[in-house]
């Protein structure tokens, strides 16, 4: 798969660098999907590439490439992920009996129930009723914490809660527990519009984020623009590409074959466009979280979603 | 022990076809992959899925290593009587699993 997107890249560009290429918007771009090895987060984009890769990358260096941004997507233009996917894989999401996030989210209500830590203490002793008390709060994150002086994602909310309240140590990022957790809290705000708090203490790390999105980066050169804000209406190895809105988050990933976090998600993007990734749990995908749930402000939360 | 979703429609009418979803966690890894040192992770699946409506067989399937972690498995019957449908899965390792619903059939 890997190879027929640079055999693409290739096919649409002169054959190699002789002065300066212009490329157009619809210039194929490297796949996002790495299909090698199922189920690993840690695996994201990893493993052999082909000589063809380095083709690409003498062209891309070797060439002034010239791509001017389109404008961010109207707010009336914009689009869930879910709207891009087949009728199958809707039907899966559509229906909580078929879509196996439900699986996690049970896991997630008897996490919710069960004591743990020194502190003896379960979410519900704190919290009480998920459904009443976590209703609308995944719509709300990142949201800003005083103690870290920054935003923090729910997975991190939920650790910050494990280690300050229960007195437990944290869930592992990407751990089955802890999406079983957010699984859980993030159904609670299903149909409910994405809503970050953007005020003078977040509007930092909000353009921290937009920065990111909009920054070429990487061996390949490539902004997550490019692709979400210009490109959203073409395909990538026969894949919509869509606008990258995070309402669905932990989705059920059938690529996955698991329930994965928007943090593996991102990063599964990033090594795509061949960028130093950043860890899971890092500020900077803290920050681009942030501003991607402010990009879909308004738009309904759908977790956990389905997606192929 | 795996987690499972079942929907069974509580009630249903004599004759009525209806539909039953069965959903279970289960990793289901096939056998032929190989971890980062080489070592091939063994095989480890569900190998069959039986239900039985009061008793009496209504659907079998074996399950192969092509398929997906979490196997979903729909499939339909005529409600004839009130009673219980039972559902197994069975597979490598001594896993087994049994679930129940109940219909009332009017």
């Amino acid at each position: 798969m890997i190879s027929r997107d640079f055999i693409g890249l290739m096919l649409r560009s002169p054959p190699c660098p002789q002065g300066e290429v212009s490329v157009s918007k619809h210039v194929a771009a490297p796949s996002f999907e790495t299909p090698a090895l199922r189920r690993s987060p840690q695996d994201e984009g990893g493993g052999a590439r082909s000589i063809l890769l380095i083709c690409a990358l003498a062209c891309a260096m070797t060439s002034a490439v010239v791509v001017s941004f389109a404008a961010e997507i109207p707010l009336n233009e914009r689009k869930s992920g879910y709207e891009f996917m087949g009728p199958e894989s809707r039907a899966m999401q559509d229906d909580d009996t078929a879509n196996p996030a439900s699986l996690w989210v049970l896991d997630g209500e008897a996490l919710w129930k069960r004591k743990a830590g020194t502190a003896n203490k379960s979410c519900a002793d704190c919290h009480g009723e998920a459904s009443d008390s976590m209703k609308g709060i995944a719509a709300r994150y990142p949201a800003f914490n005083a103690a870290r002086g920054r935003p923090v994602n729910l997975d991190q909310q939920i650790n910050i809660c494990r280690t300050e309240r229960q007195q437990a140590t944290p869930l592992p990022l990407e751990g089955k527990e802890l999406l079983a957790l957010s699984a859980y809290v993030a159904r609670q705000s299903r149909g409910m519009p994405a809503n970050v708090t953007i005020d003078e203490r977040t509007r930092p790390f909000l353009d921290a984020g937009r920065t990111t999105f909009y920054r070429r980066q990487g061996q390949l050169n490539f902004a997550c623009a490019q692709c979400h804000d210009d490109n959203w209406k073409e395909k990538l190895a026969g894949a919509p590409i869509t606008q990258a809105h995070p309402t669905g988050y932990p989705i059920y990933r059938l690529e996955w074959q698991n329930v994965g976090s928007l943090q593996r998600r991102l990063r599964n993007c990033i090594s795509g466009m061949r960028v130093d990734n950043y860890p899971l749990g890092a500020n900077e995908l803290v920050d681009i979280e942030l501003f991607l749930m402010w990009r879909a402000r308004g738009m309904p939360m759908e977790s956990p979603a389905v997606r192929p | 022990m795996a987690r499972t979703l079942i929907n069974v429609p509580p009630k249903a009418k004599k004759g009525e076809v209806i539909a039953i979803k069965t959903l279970i966690s289960h990793e289901m890894e096939t056998g032929y992959r190989h971890d980062n040192v080489g070592k091939q992770i063994p095989r480890d699946i569900i190998t069959q899925f039986v239900c039985t409506y009061n008793g009496l067989e209504i659907f079998r399937a074996d399950l192969f290593p092509a398929i997906a972690a979490n196997p979903f498995i729909s499939f339909f019957t005529v409600a004839t009587a009130s009673g219980t449908i039972d559902f197994k899965w069975t597979g490598d390792n001594g896993f087994s699993q049994t679930e129940t619903a109940n219909i009332t059939v009017e």
